[in-house]
């Protein structure tokens, strides 16, 4: 089955939804990252959808239960770039997504998530392996 | 009110769900509805696309666009044979679901047309005829 790409950086997981997504890969995502957290232990997950062009009340909860799971195992959320027309249409439909962060733009998205790791005393200052760079053995 | 344009689609799979939804967004673009009008009637599509399937065991879509004199308009019809809807005005309320969804369905996509019709018959079908006027 066709799957959505997560790619790991640093101590983050990166995601960037590029289709219009059917019901059951919405689903298979959310399981997909709520394993590969898991497994790698990542304190952080950027979701990006500024190339959606909807996203109805299935995607939406999709969303909020990828949040609401990764805060579980330990891991901030933050939806990155969603369009004005998205997410007028989102709040009209009735749903505001409680409990997700969000930022304009995936920079800002990872500025975001370091904020709150470091508020949180996990990361000191950026360092190497949050660049997604291979540093090399530390010292 | 004439209709200018029809096209009929089956629902009878996730991706028919998706094949609903471009349409829609064709259609919308073509009427030349601004994108927030046509983010609104997409997503609506895809939550009355979505009942179809998984309430209505299936069924069809027929969009169609509308030409009245100084307006233009964009319809969609949703029918199903499936169980029907005992209780239409519960189903319209928001956090009201009979399956595993938000309940935000049948009522968001009312608020996001300007007029949305339900006809249901219990054991015969379901039919939502959903209207947006540029």
């Amino acid at each position: 089955m066709e799957r959505i790409p997560i790619l790991k950086m640093g101590r983050f997981l990166l995601v960037t939804i590029q289709v219009d997504m059917h019901d059951r890969l919405a689903l298979a995502l959310q399981d997909d990252l709520t394993a590969r957290i898991t497994e790698t232990g990542a304190r952080g997950v950027l979701i990006d959808i500024s190339a959606l062009e909807m996203v109805d009340s299935f995607i939406g909860r999709m969303i909020a239960n990828i949040a609401a799971m990764a805060r579980i195992l330990d891991a901030q959320t933050v939806v990155t770039g969603m369009q004005p027309a998205v997410a007028i249409t989102l709040v009209e439909l009735g749903l505001d997504l409680p409990g997700v962060r969000t930022a304009l733009t995936v920079e800002r998205g990872m500025l975001l998530l370091r904020a709150v790791l470091h508020a949180a005393g996990e990361l000191d200052q950026p360092s190497a392996a949050d660049e997604g760079l291979d540093a090399g053995p530390a010292d | 009110m004439p209709v200018q344009r029809t096209d009929a689609l089956a629902v009878r799979s996730a991706s028919d769900v998706v094949a609903v939804r471009q349409l829609v967004r064709t259609r919308a673009q073509e009427a030349g509805f601004n994108l927030v009008d046509q983010t609104r009637i997409v997503t609506a599509a895809s939550e009355l696309a979505r009942n179809t399937l998984d309430y209505g065991g299936g069924g069809r879509a027929t969009i169609e666009l509308l030409t009245e004199p100084g307006r233009t308009g964009l319809r969609m019809l949703f029918e199903d044979e499936g169980p029907g809807i005992p209780d239409i005005e519960l189903a319209l309320r928001d956090g009201y679901t009979t399956g595993h969804g938000l309940g935000l369905g049948l009522g968001g996509a009312r608020r996001l047309m300007n007029d949305l019709r339900i006809e249901s018959r219990p054991g015969k079908g379901t039919r939502v005829d959903a209207v947006r006027w540029r």
